[in-house]
């Protein structure tokens, strides 16, 4: 699959096995701002604004009333909304029921399709590979290159298949399956492939699952992360405002029912996983390959032979404040966040809704859907009340605290039960201890105040 | 974009595996423009200082011998996490040229090469051994040669390294990459006709704004 869509891209070839690569998709965000500026001062133009498509969501606030906290970040939006204006891209701004996360809107407008290519100025890119496209992020100077050219000089990555079968316990879903691929294969396990999702486990996903997945590549170092495209893509995207329709949609069903690999493709490396074997998983350290069943107590360094992994160990229980031996399950947490680019679309807010229903939030928990229709869409099923009703706050659309960048931060030493992607150091607020988890255990989370294992609460 | 042939200097050991992009430089210092003056102390920032701004004597970059250091030696997967071009930023504003380590994250060191910082892959052996000698002699210095590939260490070793002729020629020369492409224009405008032929369902419906 990989190797079609790349074929199918190569506008030139460079030397020592680079190509000039065609960017059919470029997605941008406020935080991506600056590279309009540098391409108007060297008076270059967007080559392609029908292949650019905006959206506001990194600094924006998640917050009833004003959508940014200074004049900072209110600039960079409102340069956003000028440049895309200028240019004549389109921008799902400030007030547009479609603004959300860059990598909720891609898919919920249709934009994210089978056998294409996508970029955007942010790591998690690798979200729409879950409809079998070639999805990478990429950096500020990149995102000048695409707008300028519409094309990126890119090497080949190798190629990676991880396969996972059979059925998942109850309790246990997509954020615990990438947990524990990338608990397998490390933090640095993909550098430099492009990871096919396979196995039923995959193919039984819904799509809001498979991006989860997907959304995580860049957390086990994979440049791009797909699952093949299979009839669950095909409705998901059907009828979607900007999907193809009509003639186009016909042509494009043909040709994405040929996109996946052949029986006989060969990756350079493979690994396997069992659905069976996998828990309810949450993370203990400082790095998304710290992860281990919520039935296990914290590792001890002492017990490792690698010096260099024993130290590095060593220093993220202290920053974690965690004890060698704790089990998981007596941690305590102090607040928790439901979002994200990984787990904050609707299958993501029921699975948590579930939880919450009939029960009481201990510490504070906000929910911050993907996107403006998410919330909607959420709000309709009524799952906007079994939140509030539980305690838990009801926000608006944006990245929030996944990163922090808006200001929505936990303070130094607050305990996080987050779903979102990254326990890096200070990545939720200076200080703050992050614990990466799917959206049922962090509601669960949230009712009982520690970390808990979602099955004890009977799903 | 500074070209890069080669740089002597001395370098700096950081030990750590995955070391990621929020450590090199915290998110709330991206909204930051690249030309304040300050832009350099955001570099390890929440590592390097305390919460009153004074130095941390323990972290490295702050130890006299290092204080100069141009040249980082890493550990596995320096660089990895969130796609943040500042990372690079933050290292060339306090005068790093070269990283190098066993693995970096696949963003970062694209990045790199956008920045006249040359990222270098040497086996984790040697990797280690370099910093062991940079742990043993502080302040000792390396030689990162571009052209000939290799890394000098301060016993005199020789580690020949591996780097892409259109990278290695990019950073050489300096070259601005947007306009090498914008070379390119007829194949684009070719390619583009052929796409739009082939993959025409790939274009978008104009949406309503």
């Amino acid at each position: 699959m990989f190797e079609k869509i790349w074929a199918r891209h190569v506008v030139a070839e460079g030397p020592g096995g680079h190509v000039l690569l065609y960017i059919d998709r470029h997605l941008l965000h406020e935080g991506t701002t600056a590279a309009f500026g540098r391409l108007a001062r060297r008076g270059r133009r967007v080559r392609r604004p029908d292949l650019s498509f905006a959206t506001a969501d990194h600094y924006l606030l998640t917050s009833p009333g004003p959508p940014t906290s200074d004049a900072e970040t209110r600039g960079m939006v409102e340069a956003l909304g000028r440049h895309t204006a200028d240019q004549r891209i389109l921008y799902f701004g400030v007030g547009d029921p479609r603004r959300g996360i860059v990598h909720i809107i891609g898919p919920e407008q249709g934009l994210t399709v089978p056998g294409i290519t996508l970029v955007c100025g942010d790591s998690h890119t690798a979200t729409h590979g879950a409809f079998g496209a070639l999805a990478f992020g990429i950096g500020s100077s990149e995102v000048e290159h695409v707008l300028a050219t519409q094309t990126l000089w890119q090497k080949k990555p190798l190629t990676m298949r991880i396969s996972v079968d059979g059925r998942l316990g109850p309790g246990v879903n997509a954020k615990d399956v990438i947990l524990a691929i990338i608990a397998k294969i490390g933090a640095g396990g993909a550098v430099r492939h492009a990871i096919e999702y396979a196995g039923s486990t995959i193919r039984g996903m819904s799509m809001d699952e498979r991006m989860t997945v997907c959304n995580m590549s860049i957390e086990a170092g994979a440049r791009a992360g797909m699952i093949a495209p299979d009839e669950t893509t095909f409705a998901y995207i059907e009828g979607r405002p900007l999907a193809p329709s009509g003639q186009a949609w016909q042509t494009a069903l043909a040709e994405w029912k040929a996109l996946p690999s052949d029986p006989g493709a060969v990756f350079d490396r493979e690994a396997q996983l069992a659905a069976s074997e996998i828990a309810p998983t949450v993370t203990w350290g400082t790095s998304p390959q710290d992860a281990l069943p919520i039935s296990a107590r914290v590792p001890d360094p002492a017990a490792v032979a690698d010096p260099g992994r024993r130290e590095s160990m060593a220093r993220a229980l202290a920053y974690m404040g965690l004890e060698p031996g704790t089990p998981l399950s007596d941690v305590t947490v102090n607040r928790v966040f439901i979002g994200s680019c990984t787990n904050s679309r609707l299958d993501d807010l029921r699975a948590a809704a579930r939880i919450a229903k009939g029960r009481r939030a201990v510490v504070p928990a906000w929910i911050v859907p993907g996107s403006g229709l998410i919330k909607r869409a959420a709000e309709a099923e009524g799952l906007d009340r079994v939140f509030m009703d539980a305690g838990f706050e009801w926000r608006e659309a944006g990245c929030s605290m996944c990163v922090g960048m808006n200001g929505e931060t936990a303070a130094a030493g607050e305990r996080v039960a987050s779903t979102s992607n990254r326990n890096f150091e200070g990545r939720q607020g200076k200080g703050a201890r992050t614990h990466l988890m799917s959206p049922a255990m962090a509601a669960a989370a949230a009712v009982t105040g520690k970390l808990t294992d979602v099955r004890t609460l009977g799903t | 974009m500074e070209p890069f042939t080669r740089v002597t200097a001395v370098a700096v050991p950081i030990d750590l595996p995955n070391i990621d992009t929020d450590r090199v430089i915290p998110a709330r210092f991206l909204r930051k423009d690249r030309s304040v003056p300050e832009y350099s102390s955001f570099l390890f920032h929440d590592v390097r200082f305390t919460a009153d701004g004074a130095e941390r004597p323990d972290f490295i970059l702050n130890q006299a011998p290092y204080r100069g250091a141009r040249i980082v030696v890493a550990a596995e997967n320096f660089g990895c996490g969130s796609s943040r071009e500042a990372a690079v930023w933050a290292l060339a504003a306090n005068g790093f040229r070269s990283v190098i380590a066993p693995s970096l994250g696949d963003i970062f060191h694209q990045n790199c090469f956008k920045n006249g910082v040359l990222p270098v892959i040497l086996p984790a052996e040697a990797a280690a051994g370099l910093r062991r000698q940079l742990h043993d002699r502080p302040g000792a210095t390396l030689t990162v040669d571009l052209e000939t590939q290799a890394v000098t260490a301060p016993d005199g070793a020789q580690h020949r390294f591996e780097v892409d002729a259109f990278r290695k020629e990019m950073l050489l020369t300096g070259r601005d990459e947007i306009g090498l492409t914008l070379g390119f224009e007829t194949k684009i405008v070719e390619f583009e006709a052929r796409h739009a032929r082939e993959m025409a369902w790939a274009v978008p419906p104009r949406a309503s704004t």
